[in-house]
């Protein structure tokens, strides 16, 4: 089995968000990047996939050449090589149009159920529909029998159990794995794997991009004694209105 | 211009979210039609026609009663096409978000998710998106002559505007393909408000010590009307079930109240939070980082804050 999993770059969740240059501009100024949280559950779901089956992962992103850290670590997390496609991910058309160009042939397409800049959640369900496979999102639990895949979806308020049959798109979550760290000979070996870096597929623009704004600032916290608790449920009512 | 809106119900109710989508169709200033999939009672229908809806189209089709994504994608880009609609609006959802990005490929449409305001269409036709989990936001032309938007939950508000709207049956053309993924079972809490919906949200964190203490929050709740929530940790540790787990890797919610107990503030769980309109923190710590994202905070122990809280809310009734 050929797996596939698509991982984004992401400014890591403790991140400030700022923005440069007339906010046009993400401020990357003391920011780490990690692979996306949602897509590092799905490399960790195929990295077991791989050790329980034998599959073979390759994971794929779409970012210039300052992501390869991170596809540096997922490949010492255990992917077996990765394709880099050379461009900024502009917007989620764009993305799943350059993943779907490269997906064919991969018997599961996994990544994140969004990425965590954008959290759009709609990149897997665009590939499943470019290529005209079954795509489910967002799956907590995966697991495959022959060719039929037996999956969990999370709903509001509950869970579906969803079956597919290969080859299929999954956009992944928690507790579908368990995060993987990469161990020292991970680190070694991923110097050596394969990271092949491709040319994009040109692409007519869905969106423009014009600018980033940041909400407003919160005012300051008001404290209330633990003896005066029915004075905040007259300030619920009456001062924010909320009761 | 036509504009075609998604509305999802449960358990035979059309959702709040889905009305907005309505609402926010109807301020576009456009004609608008909505359509529910599945079956739906005739008077829930007609009602959408409060929020602006002129017409609703009703696809009485047994096996849309499970909310088979590819299926309803199918639908909804026929019934666009049948409409004249150019554009398709939806509340974002676990069904809606997938649905949208399918309907946006099959009809060659720009997407955009998570919509907080209505379209600016001075020049051009640009949304702003929320994103970073809420901590910013992003403004997008929409390029395309069609249009999905996917909105998010309070992007207008919701006020009546008109009366009944006419229902029309609409059926579709679908192919085993559109129900090649197979729903086998759902597992749903029933009769309690959903916590992605919610107006007002009780969550508990580490800080409430075990699943046994959870009576507390769900008395403070069951007063309030709220729905319950709860930190990562808490969820990962099999305390609450995991679709009660609100932050950055899980729900993100934005009622107009969400009180915190126990729940330290980091950063990730934050970004989950940070669109409710008031934020009440309860903790012992007076220098839990959640009291600097708060608008009301008592320090003290839950234990006793909680039940008394309960209390005053029963007297204040
Ligand atoms: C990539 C990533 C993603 C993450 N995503 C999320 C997410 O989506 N959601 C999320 O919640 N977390 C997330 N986390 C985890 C997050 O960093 C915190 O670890 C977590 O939110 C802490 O949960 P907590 O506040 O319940 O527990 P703790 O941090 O242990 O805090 C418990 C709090 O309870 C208070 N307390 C203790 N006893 C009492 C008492 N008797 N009465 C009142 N207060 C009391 C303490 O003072 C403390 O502030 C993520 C982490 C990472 C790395």
């Amino acid at each position: 089995m050929k797996i596939l999993v698509c991982i984004s770059h992401v400014p890591d969740t403790t991140s400030k968000i700022n923005f440069v240059e007339n906010n046009t501009k993400f401020d990357t100024a003391g920011v780490q990047f990690i692979i996306g949280p949602y897509d590092d559950y799905a490399l960790a779901r195929a990295i077991e996939l791989k050790e329980s089956s034998g599959a073979t992962v390759t994971v794929l992103n779409v970012g210039l050449a300052e992501t390869e850290p991170t596809i540096r670590k997922a490949l010492a997390i255990g992917a077996d090589d990765a394709i880099r496609v050379n461009a900024h991910p502009t917007d989620s058309y764009f993305v799943a149009t350059q993943i779907a160009e490269h997906a064919k042939g991969y018997d599961l397409i996994l990544m994140g159920r969004e990425s965590i800049d954008y959290n759009t959640g709609v990149v897997h369900s665009m590939v499943g529909e470019m290529l005209g496979l079954p795509s489910v999102s967002p799956v907590m639990k995966l697991d495959i029998d022959g060719t039929t895949v037996k999956m969990q979806r999370e709903i509001e308020g509950g869970k579906e159990s969803v079956e597919a049959t290969l080859p299929l798109v999954a956009g992944c979550q928690e507790p579908i794995a368990e995060w993987k760290i990469p161990n020292m000979r991970g680190i070694m070996s991923a110097r050596t794997k394969p990271l092949n870096v491709v040319e994009p597929k040109a692409v007519d623009a869905a969106v423009q991009f014009q600018k980033y704004e940041l909400p407003p600032p919160k005012g300051a916290v008001k404290m209330i004694s633990e003896d005066n608790v029915a004075e905040l449920v007259t300030l619920l009512k009456n001062e924010a209105k909320v009761l | 211009m036509a504009i075609l809106v998604f509305i999802e119900s449960a358990e035979g109710k059309i959702k709040k979210t889905s009305l907005e989508a309505v609402a926010y169709a109807h301020a576009m200033g456009d004609k608008v039609s909505a359509i529910a999939l599945g079956t739906v009672d005739k008077g829930e229908l007609e009602a959408v026609g409060k929020y602006g809806a002129a017409k609703v189209l009703s696809v009485a089709d047994e096996r849309l009663n499970q909310g088979v994504i590819k299926a309803y994608a199918s639908v909804l880009a026929q019934a666009m096409e049948a409409e004249g609609a150019d554009t398709l609006v939806l509340a974002n959802s676990s069904l809606g978000t997938p649905v949208a990005a399918s309907v946006a490929i099959k009809v060659n449409a720009s997407l955009a998710s998570n919509a907080v305001e209505l379209p600016n269409t001075s020049g051009g036709f640009v949304v702003k998106q929320s994103i970073y989990t809420g901590k910013a936001f992003a403004l997008v032309d929409m390029k395309k002559q069609k249009k999905v938007i996917g909105i998010k939950k309070n992007a207008v508000e919701l006020k009546e505007v008109g009366g009944n709207a006419e229902v029309a049956a609409f059926s579709a053309n679908l192919s085993d393909a559109d129900f090649a993924t197979k729903i086998t079972n759902t597992e749903k809490a029933t009769g309690e408000i959903l916590l992605p919906e919610a107006e007002i949200v009780v969550s508990g964190g580490r800080g409430m010590k075990g699943p046994e203490h959870w009576g507390m929050l769900e008395d403070l709740a069951k007063e309030l009307g709220a729905a319950t929530g709860c930190s990562k940790p808490v969820s990962d540790i099999g305390w609450r079930p995991h679709h009660e787990h609100v932050g950055q890797t899980g729900v993100k919610v934005a009622p107009q109240l969400y009180i915190a107990i126990g729940i330290s503030g980091a950063i990730q769980h934050l970004a989950g939070v940070n669109s409710s309109k008031c934020i009440v923190v309860i903790n012992k710590d007076p220098e839990a980082p959640f009291f600097k994202a708060a608008d009301y905070g008592i320090v003290g122990d839950a234990f006793t804050v909680v039940p008394k809280l309960t209390e005053a809310i029963k007297a204040g009734k």
